[in-house]
């Protein structure tokens, strides 16, 4: 699983962050950022609920 | 303003020169000897990011669909080139030829010219015939013209454009090959590449790499500008150092202090450069990029000055969508106009580097890398200068408004 987030969409936050820290970080200015090229498979799980999570729907699998 | 423009070759004209008439069209070739031409030619996208063509046409014509699409992409965000209007407003059918070559590589069903330039799209209007829409080719070509602006040309935005919606960068993927025009798999080709794949096509691929090196085949169009020169429009083989080219355009290269390569996107380089072979690798190697092959040249202007300056366009032409490259990109403008006036601080030059270096990748197109390239060669070429700039009036920075409409813009009405 690869995940991306619209930058264009994203307005920060950071649900993403909280829900896997393992594969979304925040920027400099709060805007979340995808770590990894690949979800490793232990964290699609948690992936998937940052998915969810996301207020503005931000965040897409690819 | 606006100021001529000198247009020459350099050594060797034949993208100039070339006649579309007695170049094969369409109706001589199948697709996949068409992209096999590109293939052995060794043709790579000249609106920026150097990609191979084939590979692209290739992706497209194997993508599943029934429906596909071909565009010329002649918006030419890059305010310090010039080329593709150039192309599009004197060699129109050279690029019309290329695309009707591109749309049978990839078996597309309907093409598009897409461009901002008025003159050019009065150009391609008059060759309009009885179908209002449409030019009189082997396959219905459709005229898009949008406002200008940097991010207009940017593939994702083009895209969008030609559906009807504004000309800003979506997230990727998917890309267009993937996902494009009404969600079909689209080519989206510089008009440049278009041009040249035309040639390749006339020329045959063995002497089509007669110029250029076997990484960087072929010739490419340059801008020079800059250096309180009337800026001019030269056809280059790549490989050749970037000194021959400069002295072609001024006289000598002596005066040189450095230059922005890559129009806006490939930040500083220092005076040595100009020692440098114009190929896509030996660019990349020294931390920039040929890109769109707009060169600016710096005569004893200070680099500090140039960045914000270039940071200051960034700031204004950036699409006001993405979060990181918004803030980020308004923060690193704000801290160089402070460094052109003294009032800086070293912690502000503390941010500016970090910031720079946290732009790359931070939005759905590539200006914050643009904003990171120059932030990053400004610090790479020039710190001592940059802390200089704390504390020390610069006389250089003083004497230029960084805010206003950049003086980097080749403004050209054509002939
Ligand atoms: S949860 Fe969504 S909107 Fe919030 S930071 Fe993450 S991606 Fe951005
Ligand atoms: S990265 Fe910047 S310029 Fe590009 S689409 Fe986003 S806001 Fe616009």
């Amino acid at each position: 699983m690869k995940v991306v987030i619209d930058a264009a969409v994203c307005d920060g936050k950071g649900y993403c962050k909280r829900f896997a820290p393992e594969v979304f970080a925040l920027d400099e200015w709060g805007y979340g950022e995808v770590l990894v090229d690949e979800v490793p498979p232990e964290y699609e799980a948690n992936a998937r609920a940052a998915l969810e999570a996301c207020p503005l729907q931000a965040i897409k699998a690819v | 303003m606006s100021s001529p423009l000198r247009v020459g070759p350099l050594r060797n004209a034949r993208l100039l020169d070339a006649e579309p008439d007695g170049t094969p069209g369409p109706a001589d070739l199948s697709g996949p000897e068409i992209i096999e031409i590109a293939e052995a030619a060794g043709i790579r996208g000249r609106g920026g990011a150097g990609f191979p063509l084939a590979v692209k046409l290739r992706s497209v014509a194997s993508a599943p669909g029934p429906v596909r699409y071909v565009i010329a992409n002649g918006e030419e965000g890059e305010p310090a080139s010039v080329k593709d209007r150039f192309l599009l407003r004197e060699r129109p059918d050279l690029v019309l030829r290329g695309l009707e070559l591109a749309a049978r590589a990839v078996s597309a069903d309907r093409a598009y010219v897409y461009v901002s330039d008025p003159s050019a799209a009065r150009r391609l209007a008059a060759k309009r015939g009885d179908t209002p829409a449409d030019i009189p080719v082997d396959i219905p070509i459709g005229v898009v013209a949008v406002a200008p602006g940097y991010v207009a040309g940017e593939e994702t935005a083009v895209v969008r454009a030609v559906d009807g919606g504004p000309a800003l960068p979506t997230v990727k993927p998917p890309r267009p090959w993937q996902e494009g025009v009404c969600g079909a798999p689209t080519l989206v080709s510089n008009v440049e590449t278009l041009a040249q794949l035309a040639l390749a096509v006339r020329l045959g691929p063995e002497a089509y790499r007669g110029m250029g090196t076997p990484e960087s085949t072929g010739t490419f169009l340059a801008t020079l500008s800059g250096a309180g020169r009337a800026p001019g429009l030269y056809e280059v083989p790549y490989g050749i150092p970037l000194r021959e080219l400069v002295t072609a355009h001024m006289g000598t290269a002596a005066g040189v202090t450095g230059l922005l390569a890559g129009g806006f996107a490939g930040g500083l380089l220092p005076a040595s450069a100009l020692d440098l072979p114009l190929t896509h690798a030996a660019l990349a190697r020294a931390g920039s990029t040929l890109g769109c092959g707009a060169f600016v040249l710096l005569a004893g202007d200070c680099p500090v000055g140039v960045a914000a300056e270039v940071a200051a366009f960034f700031d204004r032409e950036n699409a006001r969508q993405c979060g990181p490259c918004v803030t980020g990109t308004s923060g690193v403008a704000g801290v160089l106009a402070r460094l052109t006036v003294r009032s800086a601080t070293v912690e502000d030059v503390a941010r500016l580097e970090r910031w720079g270096a946290a732009l790359a990748g931070r939005g759905n197109c590539a200006t914050p890398d643009a904003v990171t390239a120059l932030v990053g060669s400004l610090f790479r070429h020039h710190r001592d200068l940059v802390d200089a700039h704390v504390g020390t009036e610069c006389e250089r920075c003083a004497a230029t408004d960084v805010t206003a409409d950049t003086r980097f813009r080749v403004s050209w009405e054509g002939s």
